[in-house]
């Protein structure tokens, strides 16, 4: 299935993210990763659960209002239930042991010039090229 | 809501908005980006590109401006320093689940705001994995040395 490239709207989105993470450390003294943030609302809850769940509603609201305001976004799932599954099980155990996601490890680990950041960074994005690799030309 | 709230809440409409429209929260695009071999979309390069390149000025700037956050005491920075086998390991298992998905963490919350139940199922999915990897950190006290929730990086 092919996609537009869309620089315009790409860069624009990864400079809001980038401007969220700043304000988020900048107000708050926190890192911008959903890994820890999700983490941090999933029983038993972390201390200070409630900036965190703040943060997730904003983030599932934004798109809610752009959509409302008559904008479109580009959407498509073209992978099976049984791939959502699977998927989403080692994302979760992987970003657990892992300590961070694409947010967290890709964006302000390495933003901070983290060691284990930049490790971590390029290990997933290695492993995602491969897997993607694998399941689109070899199987 | 108390300010810290109040200012996650904006931070987390901000992101969710900057992952809708980059493209980060649509699985097509995101595996399109990774099959380099097939139909390449180059877009998110764009995304992580601008997101990294205006934390790590705007993180400087914060850093060297502000000797503690508006709202809190001091700044909540991940203090684990060492490479090691969880960090290794996971981020490889979180690579190859996000191949086979489509979604990453913070690409799929925000895509929560369509509406589709393919993010739910996903979601649902990951949750489970959180919970899993938990267990896994617990029945293995040599592997969480480092990477307890606490000192994660995310």
């Amino acid at each position: 299935m092919q996609t537009e490239f869309t620089p315009l709207l790409s860069l624009s989105g990864g400079i809001l993210i980038g401007v969220s993470a700043v304000l988020l450390m900048w107000l708050n003294g926190r890192i911008a990763g959903m890994t820890g943030i999700v983490s941090g609302v999933i029983p038993p809850l972390s201390r200070d659960w409630k900036w965190r769940a703040a943060f997730i509603a904003g983030s599932v609201a934004a798109p809610v209002v752009w959509l409302g305001f008559g904008q479109s976004i580009e959407y498509a799932v073209p992978v099976t239930t049984m791939e959502l599954l699977v998927g989403g099980l080692i994302v979760g155990i992987g970003v657990t042991f892992g300590g961070g996601c694409t947010s967290g490890h890709g964006v302000c680990g390495m933003a901070r010039l983290s060691p284990r950041s930049i490790v971590a960074t390029c290990v997933f994005m290695l492993t995602t090229f491969a897997t993607v690799f694998v399941i689109r030309h070899l199987l | 809501m108390n300010m810290k709230n109040l200012s996650a809440l904006i931070s987390g409409l901000i992101f969710g908005l900057g992952i809708a429209i980059s493209g980060m929260a649509n699985p097509a695009k995101v595996l399109n980006f990774f099959d380099i071999a097939g139909t390449w979309d180059p877009s998110l390069a764009l995304v992580m590109g601008g997101a990294l390149l205006t934390a790590l000025i705007g993180y400087r700037i914060v850093f060297a401006k502000a000797a503690a956050p508006v709202f809190e005491q001091g700044y909540s920075l991940p203090t684990a320093k060492n490479i090691d086998l969880p960090l290794v390991g996971g981020s490889a298992l979180f690579g190859i689940g996000w191949g086979i998905a489509g979604f990453c963490p913070g690409g799929a919350v925000p895509a929560l705001g369509f509406g589709g139940t393919e993010t739910l199922i996903f979601i649902a999915a990951m949750i489970g994995g959180l919970l899993i990897g938990r267990k896994l950190k617990q029945a293995a006290p040599v592997l969480i040395k480092t990477v307890g929730r606490e000192t994660s990086a995310s």
